[in-house]
């Protein structure tokens, strides 16, 4: 199983789309490395320089409804080769949500005060984020802090991020 | 307790239930386009999975960029190709037969009432219109789609929308569905069915219900639906004579892909939408909707008629019904954009692609061209366009460019104006 943690990219904004995650001119690419270099290229979100923002960064945290748009499962994997595993949100898009899971990643939702309380106390620090996947829990780091944050996800969820993806689960049972 | 129309297609397609809430359904049809499925080819490939569940099931088409731009677009066209042929997927749709995905796939009569349907497109929703369960899905998805015939999905939540009174001339599906995303916001539906039910849509063409399901997406919706009737056993019936006696038969048959009375909803609107104008999108957000008359006179530099959304024929004839004898303003370009080449063909016979070049249209090939911004159409920074497509994101059609979606009879009277304008002033 892949390891999820590192520092996080607080994005303060609702509806991030998959246009601008992934802008759809670059869906002309056949490999997931050749997106590396566009990812969030197109984010209008003041504050937000995507060449410096991006560097180093494991997880994201972001408002509602995270993913809209398009159906490209490029938007999760512009993430992944960004080094990018978890996007912890109050709610996602349907299809962007199943592409994380169906690739191994994490989509968590957790509630709006929760959220805004990430936002509050750690947002324009040097924070750092573990999921601790066997006891869903979310361990946040910060320099002067340090706290455990519980989660939900489905057992299918669960499953499909330990077995690493949808492909070699359904081609085992079905 | 009743069941929706989603929950009864579920239980005919159920193969699985591994965890609660968990559905593993069998597939009927898996939809394919170059954008989206080559990358999925290679990565079976690379597993050493290079086969699909059944042929016959399995549909593709190059329509996002045809013909194509350059040489990566020239790849993903040649790994589509090469991968049906390999496989043995006869129902594949190259250059000068090819047709954007969600409106060729159910002229083709690929589409039943009661069918699962997947494809690597958010806009897949729209094959709801023949009361199927049809939802985009990611890469992954379809990999799994067409190795296996199955796909994963959570419980089939419905909000029910019932439309009833009737349209103003001059309002259109269109019109209605930017309405009802406005009301349910681009989030109000996120892992739920919108089912259109009411006098207005009992009353619509295929064409329209296919509008109004396409864009359920933006809302968040998984699927869009309308109850089969006597309207979809006429569009498909071409393709289902030999299965039926009559169409009365036919009906009968499909009758049953409807809710229960009883069924339960998340939740239930009811409209009279007898008073609704024309609507326009005026930001980012596709729910960021105002009636054209709050719009009017704001500046546009394209015209785009087309796409999954509104490049059937019906929507080019009542473009057309307003374009006839008048020319285009000298501010805008227009482009219209044949769905089809059956569309395109039909076009050409009644005479609409000469009225559309008479008014100093560009006419293309059929494609999704300017919708996304991959291939034709795209605008430069700064630019607006009055689109009848589904999606208004920033920089959709190009870095900087603004989409205004709106129907086909708002953006053709807004060519002519040059600016956006109500087309009741030419209908009336």
């Amino acid at each position: 199983m892949k390891e999820f943690k590192g520092k996080v990219l607080f994005l303060d904004r609702s509806d991030i789309n998959t246009d601008e995650i992934i802008p759809a001119k670059y869906l002309t690419e056949i490999t997931k490395e050749a997106l590396k270099p566009y990812l969030l290229e197109d984010l209008t979100l003041e504050g937000f320089n995507v060449g410096e923002d991006i560097k180093d960064k494991a997880v994201v945290i972001t408002r509602e409804n995270f993913g809209c748009g398009s159906s490209r499962e490029h938007a999760p994997w512009a993430l992944e080769v960004n080094g990018i595993n978890v996007v912890i949100a109050e709610n996602f898009a349907r299809i962007f949500r199943q592409n994380m899971y169906n690739c191994g990643m994490f989509a968590i939702e957790l509630s709006k005060d929760k959220i805004d309380y990430l936002f509050e106390n750690y947002a324009g620090k040097d924070t750092e984020i573990e999921i601790d996947v066997d006891n869903d829990k979310i361990i946040v780091t910060a320099q002067d802090q340090s706290e455990t944050i519980d989660f939900k996800v489905g057992e299918f969820d669960k499953v499909l991020v330990k077995e690493g993806g949808w492909v070699g689960y359904a081609d085992k049972n079905y | 307790m009743g069941k929706t129309i989603a929950e009864k297609i579920f239980d005919e397609h159920r193969v699985d239930m591994p965890f609660p809430d968990t559905h593993v359904l069998r597939l009927d049809r898996v939809f394919c386009h170059e954008i989206t499925t080559p990358i999925a080819i290679t990565d079976l490939m690379s597993r050493g999975l290079d086969r699909v569940f059944d042929p016959t099931k399995i549909k593709a088409v190059i329509d996002h960029v045809t013909p194509a731009k350059d040489s990566k677009t020239a790849e993903q066209g040649k790994i589509l190709r090469d991968w049906a042929k390999r496989n043995n997927i006869k129902d594949f749709f190259d250059i000068g037969r090819n047709g954007v995905c969600h409106a060729i796939f159910p002229e083709k009569g690929f589409v039943r009432p009661g069918y699962t349907i997947i494809m690597g497109d958010s806009h897949t929703c729209t094959h709801g219109a023949f009361g199927a369960f049809a939802a985009g899905v990611g890469t992954t998805d379809l990999e799994v789609g067409i190795l296996k015939g199955v796909c994963a999905f959570h419980h089939p939540k419905t909000i029910k929308i019932e439309l009833n009174g009737s349209l103003k001339p001059g309002v259109y599906a269109k019109d209605l569905i930017l309405f009802i995303i406005k009301e349910l916001t681009v989030n109000g539906a996120t892992n739920m069915v919108i089912e259109f039910t009411g006098e207005v849509v009992d009353g619509m063409s295929m064409e329209s219900r296919m509008t109004l399901c396409n864009m359920a997406i933006e809302a968040g919706g998984t699927c869009g639906v309308c109850y089969p009737d006597m309207t979809t056993v006429e569009y498909l019936w071409d393709f289902i004579k030999d299965e039926f006696d009559s169409k009365e038969e036919a009906l009968k048959e499909y009758s049953k892909w409807v809710s229960d009375e009883d069924a339960s909803y998340e939740k239930v609107y009811t409209y009279d939408v007898s008073e609704l104008e024309p609507m326009v999108t005026f930001g980012f957000k596709p729910d960021q909707v105002k009636s054209v008359n709050e719009m009017e006179g704001t500046d546009i530099h394209q015209v785009y008629i087309g796409s999954c959304t509104n490049g059937r024929i019906e929507d080019l004839r009542i473009a057309a019904s307003i374009l006839k004898g008048k020319k285009i303003s000298d501010d805008v370009r227009g482009i219209v954009s044949p769905a089809t080449p059956a569309i395109y063909s039909l076009a050409l016979k009644e005479g609409i692609i000469e009225i559309f070049q008479d008014a100093g249209f560009c006419v293309t090939n059929p494609t999704c061209g300017a919708c996304l911004g991959m291939s034709n159409g795209v605008l430069a920074e700064g630019e607006a366009c009055a689109a009848t497509t589904n999606r208004n994101f920033n920089g959709r059609m190009g870095k900087g460019g603004t989409v205004h979606l709106m129907s086909p009879a708002t953006a053709a009277s807004s060519a002519i104006e040059g600016k956006i304008k109500n087309s009741q002033i030419f209908k009336a």
